[in-house]
């Protein structure tokens, strides 16, 4: 690793503060930015830790609702139970000491396309806090390691909208852990919402298709036939046909849970 | 350079450390804490597992800043009082659960963690919670034995197999 500064501020307006530096960067819990750094792929001036900002803390219950501290590790969601798929999911990222270090905010920031995180958030139809506004999942993810945040904008918190019924089903790609794809199926009021992540180029997306389908008849039988290959990732862990195909066959799961 | 003062393994420990430098790092070559060990240095392998605030985690993937105040408990605080092998070290003797030994402390460390929230865990859960700890020797089969035993429960399922 290329040396840096590094600071641990208590309070949101601190670690704001700390970020404003030229190439200071948020660190969450490093379970994707230390291995980068090691690898000298990013050279940041200043680590800001976000770990230390009690209000960034926690999962509470606001009805409707469930907000989640986006400093919040893995193994407190898991722990939560009030959103039971968003649980599982975080239960099952990484391994036991991962979540006990990796944080919401952190996965939501980064936006790995093979992460968990971003799945639930756009399937629940989530609104991503920051220190200066608030942004729906539909505008946030904006492709690969992309999103909105502006430089030095930090995620607050996450507010998941309570589903009717949820599911996330992960096919994971053992050695790293991460989805070689994963779908978050949530049944809401206004419809059913299908995110794929692990798939596509773009990153994590909607499947319009199957969510229409699902809306008009929430059953397993309702899930269309595997989306087109085009814009799929494809490496040596599997094709991009493969992936499609597992697009479909993971959201039957998913509804099939769900009933 | 800033200083660090943390308490590991109930003692309080202090020294200058680099914004770059591992909690790995810091308990080997600082405080000369071997015992942690550094195997694939990519958070995969769980050899440098150690209990930061009671929480298992990663040595090797956390910053010894970051560990700034925090109560870091590694394996050369693991034995009892008098020096003998506590009952998680001694059943990995006992079933032979190691064989060359560089993944022991980790083994051992996640196995403190996961019998403080899970006291009687099934072979299943023990599977599942080792998922990050990698052994090349045993394929598992005595580290799960040995668990298992630690916590009191029958072995010989397993042991049949």
């Amino acid at each position: 690793m290329y040396d840096f500064d590094f600071e641990k501020p208590s309070s949101i307006a601190d670690a704001v503060a700390a970020l404003a530096t030229e190439d200071a960067q948020a660190l969450g819990g490093g379970q994707t930015l230390i291995p980068t750094l090691k690898q000298r792929l990013a050279s940041p001036s200043k680590l800001v830790s976000l770990t230390g900002i009690a209000e960034m803390q926690g999962v509470c219950d606001d009805g409707d609702a469930i907000s989640v501290g986006g400093a919040t590790v893995h193994a407190d969601v898991a722990a939560s139970g009030l959103i039971p798929a968003l649980s599982d999911l975080a239960g099952n990222i990484g391994d036991p000491a991962v979540r006990n270090r990796g944080t919401i905010g952190g996965s939501l920031a980064n936006n790995d396309p093979s992460a968990c995180y971003p799945s639930a958030a756009l399937g629940l139809g989530a609104t991503i806090t920051t220190n200066a506004r608030s942004i729906a999942a539909d505008d946030y993810f904006q492709g690969m390691f992309e999103t909105a945040l502006d430089e030095g904008e930090i995620i607050t918190s996450v507010s998941f909208p309570k589903p009717q019924a949820a599911n996330y089903q992960k096919f994971e790609q053992p050695a790293s852990r991460f989805a070689l794809v994963g779908v978050f199926v949530a049944k809401t009021a206004a419809g059913v919402r299908v995110a794929v992540t692990g798939a596509a180029e773009e990153g994590v997306h909607r499947w319009g298709a199957a969510e229409a389908a699902l809306t008009a008849n929430f059953s397993a039988d309702a899930v269309p036939a595997a989306p087109s290959a085009d814009g799929m990732i494809s490496d040596l862990h599997g094709s991009s046909e493969y992936r499609a195909h597992l697009v479909a066959v993971l959201t039957r799961r998913a509804v099939a849970a769900c009933a | 350079m800033s200083q660090v003062t943390m308490t590991v393994n109930g003692k309080t420990a202090s020294g200058d450390v680099e914004g770059r430098t591992l909690l790995s790092h810091f308990l080997r070559e600082t405080l000369n804490l071997t015992g942690t060990h550094v195997g694939c240095d990519t958070s995969q392998c769980g050899a440098c597992v150690v209990h930061v605030n009671g929480e298992a985690v990663k040595a090797c993937t956390m910053l010894a800043a970051e560990a700034d105040g925090a109560s870091v408990d590694t394996i050369e605080g693991q034995a009892n009082a008098d020096g003998s092998l506590n009952v998680i070290q001694q059943a990995f003797q006992d079933h032979h659960g190691l064989q060359c030994g560089f993944c022991t402390p980790g083994m051992v460390m996640s196995t403190a963690a996961l019998l403080k929230d899970n006291p009687k865990p099934s072979e299943a859960e023990i599977r599942d919670y080792l998922e990050g700890n990698i052994c090349r020797c045993t394929g598992y089969h005595n580290i799960v034995k040995a668990i298992l035993a630690a916590s009191g429960q029958d072995v010989s399922a397993v042991a049949a197999e």
